[in-house]
């Protein structure tokens, strides 16, 4: 069953810029799918439509069913609760401990403190980050960041889990760490996982799926995929 | 449930708002006191005010003095005459004799001088006491009671209770005008300590929008914020009145010049007063929030 399909769209920017041509997409439930290309090939924008921060202008994108451009702004966040979201630059917030990190995206939606304890603790347990439960961001590495991050993302036991270049700012060591850790995710949680990334090493090491952009032009989806053919 | 524990949430982050903004805070505060300081007093004023001018006039009458050599006759033509104008609501007829018995009972000095005279010389005379309708309507019923035949002289409590109501309500015309221009200075000082606190938690809001936190969860302690703002606004007003106008009832014993003028009883009135006050601070803290959050949280 596919849990994305992106049909005709296009998004073109206020400022004139058409980040995506005419692209058509299906993505299965379960799968863990690379978004490839050049820098400005419209990868982000591409993500960014799936999380409906913005809106295709032709065509529809639909994740579960749902056709995320129709969803009224105010009602945005339903959307969210379903997903997980990862970026390049962690986004965390220095003055919460990791725990309290990740128990924010549960106290944002109101949820128990109980329930919260044993979500938290479970996804930093996933993370590999138990023993520093404490700490806070500043005295962590960016790798440590980035899997407290993606704690948080996976902490509501989302179906899809949107990654943008979250391995950019780490070293090749760290990176494939944090591939480690997606791909337990992808195997454990069955998490549907995309990421968009520019890093040939990790796409050919680890064999996903792989969509390749340029000039906001899909070029090839391939299953088992490297970087470059 | 759910709904108390997100309450819980906003509530302690808008109270950590004010401490970590806190000159901002203590501005948006200290304006809010001084606008309901003003408030509160030209509240109480105008409460009192109404009440006794409501009193006063209740209780105006206009009295009829008839000349001292009418005869029974024409006395019956004035009162058939009186009866047929359209604003007078009753009367009551008093000869100067039970005019005199009352005067007597009244005070001992009118009791002694007034024994001394004759039916004959006294000065007293034969009066209707009329009450109207229609309040406004006194000056021309007097006037036209006044052109009747055997009538000498016409009183009525004509002057205070009309100089009393201009002059309050040129004063509440002023009062209205700074209270409406320390209120926008208020609520653009509040809207200015929110918009700080919005962009201090830029971060936040943005990590909130991204796990799903619904828009209400998001503004709400911005508005608390502002709510909060009032509410400490109102304490010094609240205290401050409460406590003067015990002071001010006390000193004056209820009444003011005359046991005509009655203040309101302290109890319950005082704590309405605060309510109101009260309300006012929150109504203005929440306005300034809720524009700041529209002008600076674009959600
Ligand atoms: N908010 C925006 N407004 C206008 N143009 C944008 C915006 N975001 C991205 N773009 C443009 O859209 C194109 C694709 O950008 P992006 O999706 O960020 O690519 P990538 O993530 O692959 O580097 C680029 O040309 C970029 O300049
Ligand atoms: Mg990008």
């Amino acid at each position: 069953m596919d849990l994305i399909r992106i049909k005709n769209v296009e998004k073109k920017y206020k400022n004139g810029v058409t980040a995506i041509y005419d692209l058509n997409l299906a993505i299965e439930k379960g799968s863990f799918v690379f978004v490839i290309g050049g820098s400005g090939s419209g990868k982000s924008t591409l993500i960014k439509m799936l999380y409906r921060e913005e809106k295709p202008t032709k065509g529809q994108v639909i994740v579960g069913g749902l056709d995320v451009a129709k969803i009224k702004n105010h009602k945005v966040y339903k959307l969210r609760r379903k997903l997980g979201i990862v970026f390049q630059d962690y986004r965390l917030l220095p003055k919460l401990t990791v725990y309290e990190n990740v128990a924010f995206a549960l106290e944002c939606i109101g949820e128990k403190k109980d329930v919260i304890r044993v979500k938290v603790l479970k996804a930093l347990e996933d993370v590999g980050l138990k023993n520093k439960v404490h700490e806070y961001p500043d005295n962590l590495s960016g790798g440590e960041q980035q899997r407290v991050a993606i704690a948080r993302a996976i902490v509501n036991d989302p179906k899809l889990l949107l990654c943008d270049e979250p391995t950019g700012n780490l070293d090749p060591e760290k990176s494939m760490e944090i591939m480690k850790v997606l791909e337990s995710i992808n195997e454990n949680r069955g998490t549907t996982i995309i990421m968009a990334t520019h890093d040939k090493e990790i796409v050919d090491q680890m064999k996903k799926q792989v969509i390749t952009l340029k000039d906001g032009h899909l070029v090839k989806f391939k299953q088992k995929g490297t970087y470059a053919e | 449930m759910k709904v108390f524990r997100m309450l819980g949430r906003s509530i302690r982050d808008a109270f950590k708002s004010v401490i970590r903004n806190f000159s901002l805070s203590l501005a948006s505060i200290s304006c809010i006191t001084i606008t309901l300081i003003i408030v509160s007093i030209a509240l109480i004023a105008s409460f009192n005010v109404e009440n006794f001018t409501t009193a006063i006039e209740r209780d105006m009458t206009i009295v009829v003095f008839l000349d001292s050599d009418a005869t029974e006759k024409e006395i019956e033509q004035v009162e058939f005459d009186i009866k047929a104008i359209e604003n007078v609501e009753k009367y009551t007829f008093q000869t100067k004799k039970e005019v005199k018995e009352r005067m007597q009972k009244e005070s001992e000095v009118f009791n002694t001088v007034l024994s001394s005279w004759e039916d004959e010389e006294s000065p007293l005379k034969d009066t209707f006491q009329v009450k109207v309708k229609d309040i406004e309507k006194i000056k021309a019923t007097a006037d036209e009671i006044k052109s009747l035949e055997n009538v000498s002289v016409v009183r009525y409590g004509e002057g205070m209770v009309d100089k009393m109501v201009t002059a309050f309500s040129s004063i509440e015309k002023v009062t209205y005008g700074v209270v409406i221009a320390l209120v926008v200075v208020t609520v653009f000082l509040i809207i200015n300590t929110i918009k700080l606190t919005i962009s201090a938690r830029r971060k936040e809001i943005g990590i909130m929008r991204l796990v799903g936190a619904s828009n209400i969860t998001i503004k709400l302690p911005f508005i608390i914020e502002g709510m909060i703002l009032g509410l400490m606004g109102s304490i010094i007003p609240i205290v401050l009145t409460t406590y003067g106008y015990l002071v001010f009832y006390k000193h004056f014993d209820g009444h003011l010049y005359s046991k005509l003028i009655q203040l309101i009883t302290p109890e319950p009135f005082i704590y309405q007063a605060s309510l109101i006050v009260l309300g006012i601070g929150i109504l203005v803290g929440m306005i300034g929030s809720a524009s700041a959050v529209r002008r600076y949280l674009k959600i």
